[in-house]
């Protein structure tokens, strides 16, 4: 015990001599909360709308109004007709072309229109489909309004098209923060243990190590630990920033968080110090690691949901130990789910916690 | 005649086609300083790393204070102190940090740490240097603390890979004044070395050609032996045949 507590102590004074840890350790997580939450934003703002109005009725204004009083768009004059319109597209000037068909108005009260045609630019896919998902939205807004007011009948699905599943309230850089900690910790947790231990084994202080009687259990926690401890700091750091720069602040309970943080941060750093004893060079650790990291983040829902990838990869994501934290702390933070609930991702964290410790500790080889 | 402290047996290690080392036999025997030569790439690394647990072993036997190369290498690593060609004590930690650090994996009580520290930095005269970092020191300063501290546990055997290697006459001087002073005490000195004025000071002189032990005798018995006046033409005259390349 006191041998691990002393080899603790050395990390720390090491990592506090040297000139670059701690500060990194500090601005890391304070920089990525700062930034990061306003450029991973999926919300889309002024797109561009033109309106085709070939019926120039009462309804049609009122639909062109509405769209132009949102902030989520910007209206452009100037398109006659439906051809000048999609060369302003092409242009890039216009993101989401309108139609009003004629007599829309008119053919409405009768409860026979020809539905309103809306054209979405897709090669920026994000824009043109969100854009178009918010301009839809728009003008059945407005046909509801007139629906009730004028006692019309003809259902909003006949007159436009309308997924009514997408939520435009739905807060894009508060679904992005939870995720931004993890990737916080995945770069941590993976990369400075590694590179610690392939460091001694550069520098050679490893082989004095190996020549004693230090037990490989006592060594390998001893190397994991600090990182626990770091981990913990950064993750704490990034809640305060997401607190005073976004008030955001967990709506479940931070035992939760914590207890499912720490279960993350150990496998991570035991995946990280497997690498390490399997790698004899820093540029070796350091490129199998960085390819593992992209897996992590990229395929873990992190980014994107699980739900939309293919069944094959959706299978890999359940061998991927970041994908149960990230369940775990969108859950806890923006729906305050419990433990309880949760328990199948606490069990599947504490697993790979356990696997790949164990494994930190048998691929510590002190003899050759 | 003393007992034996090692003993090894056709030990052999193989890296592929390389047999770096090739079926050694000797004995060292307790309190005695044995110089292990050889040319640069004979094996000596390889063997010393063999008795120390850091390497096993293709094929042979062998025991380090008691107890089998093979199967008990954490047993062996409680009983020597190693240091080796690389200075490996950690360059960011203070000399007193460095000490705390292997007194404690060592196991030594924070008291003994203390009590040990103190006589080895007064030994050493290094007590002004006692929170100097590691890394700022000469390099005599540094072989000199790392033999200090290979030692800290008072090993039955202590192992010493070049010990001396880019230091000067006068540090290497006092570097084996700290040997014998090690072996008065009753620690078995096991060292490599290319200086042969140092082989001189051995008790036992054992020299290594192309990975097998050629010659294993006191200095006297050996410069008798090749007919030479000293151990440099002893060593020039083995190491002649040598057919590795360096």
């Amino acid at each position: 015990m006191r041998t691990l507590l002393i080899l603790i102590q050395k990390e720390f004074l090491q990592i506090r001599r040297n000139s670059f840890l701690p500060r990194l350790i500090v601005a890391f997580p304070i920089l990525i909360m700062l930034i990061m939450p306003w450029i991973t934003t999926m919300d889309v703002r002024h797109v561009g709308v033109a309106v085709i109005d070939n019926d120039r009725s009462s309804v049609s204004r009122r639909i062109i109004s509405h769209i132009g009083a949102t902030e989520w768009f910007t209206l452009r004059d100037g398109a006659p007709d439906y051809a000048t319109a999609l060369r302003q597209l092409e242009q890039g000037e216009v993101d989401v072309i309108v139609e009003i068909p004629h007599h829309f108005e008119r053919d409405m009260i009768l409860a026979t229109p020809q539905p309103i045609n809306i054209s979405a630019n897709s090669v920026n896919a994000t824009k043109g489909s969100l854009g178009m998902q918010y301009v839809l939205q728009t003008i059945a807004r407005t046909l509801r309004e007139l629906q009730t007011e004028r006692g019309i009948t003809t259902s909003v699905a006949e007159l436009a098209v309308v997924q009514n599943r997408y939520n435009p309230t739905l807060n894009y850089r508060h679904y992005m923060i939870p995720a931004l900690m993890i990737m916080l910790l995945i770069l941590i947790c993976c990369f400075l243990p590694t590179l610690n231990i392939v460091g001694e084994k550069e520098t050679g202080t490893i082989e004095q190590i190996n020549v004693t009687p230090l037990s490989k259990l006592t060594f390998t926690l001893g190397k994991l630990i600090p990182y626990w401890i770091i981990g913990l700091f950064v993750l704490t750091v990034a809640i305060l920033v997401a607190r005073l720069v976004y008030g955001l602040w967990p709506a479940g309970s931070f035992g939760t968080i914590y207890l499912a943080a720490m279960l993350f941060i150990f496998t991570m750093s035991g995946f990280s110090v497997v690498l390490a004893n399997i790698s004899d060079t820093m540029q070796q650790a350091v490129f199998v690691m960085f390819f593992f990291v992209m897996i992590f983040v990229l395929m873990s829902g992190l980014m994107t949901p699980i739900e939309s990838m293919p069944r094959w990869s959706q299978t890999v994501t359940m061998f991927l130990p970041p994908r149960y934290f990230i369940e775990v702390m969108r859950a806890v933070y923006l729906k305050g789910t419990t433990m309880a609930e949760l328990w199948h991702n606490f069990a599947a964290l504490c697993a790979f916690a356990m696997l790949f410790n164990l494994l930190a500790a048998a691929t510590y080889k002190k003899q050759a | 005649m003393k007992e034996n402290v090692i003993s090894v047996r056709e030990l052999t290690k193989r890296f592929g086609d390389f047999t770096a080392v090739d079926r050694i036999t000797f004995d060292v025997r307790r309190g005695e300083i044995f110089g292990f030569l050889g040319a640069n790439g004979a094996g000596k690394t390889t063997a010393m790393r063999m008795l120390c647990g850091l390497s096993f072993p293709t094929s042979g036997s062998g025991t380090v204070a008691g107890f089998d190369i093979m199967r008990e290498g954490e047993k062996i690593k409680r009983r020597i102190g190693y240091m080796s060609q690389r200075f490996s004590l950690y360059d960011d930690l203070t000399v007193w940090e460095n000490i705390r650090l292997f007194a404690g994996i060592y196991g030594l009580t924070p008291y003994r740490t203390k009590r040990r520290a103190v006589e080895l930095l007064s030994r050493l005269d290094f007590r002004s240097e006692r929170n100097t970092l590691v890394g700022s020191l000469p390099l005599g300063w540094k072989q000199k603390l790392a033999f200090s501290i290979a030692t800290l546990h008072n090993p039955e055997i202590v192992f010493l890979d070049e010990p001396t290697g880019g230091v000067d006459p006068i540090t290497r001087r006092q570097f084996w004044e700290l040997i014998y002073e090690a072996a008065d005490r009753g620690t078995t000195v096991f060292v490599t070395t290319h200086y042969m004025d140092e082989a001189e000071y051995c008790t036992r002189v054992s020299i290594m050609v192309d990975g097998e032990v050629r010659a294993l005798d006191t200095p006297a018995a050996l410069k008798r032996q090749f007919a030479a006046e000293s151990m440099d033409e002893v060593f020039r005259t083995l190491a002649r045949g040598a057919k590795r390349a360096e």
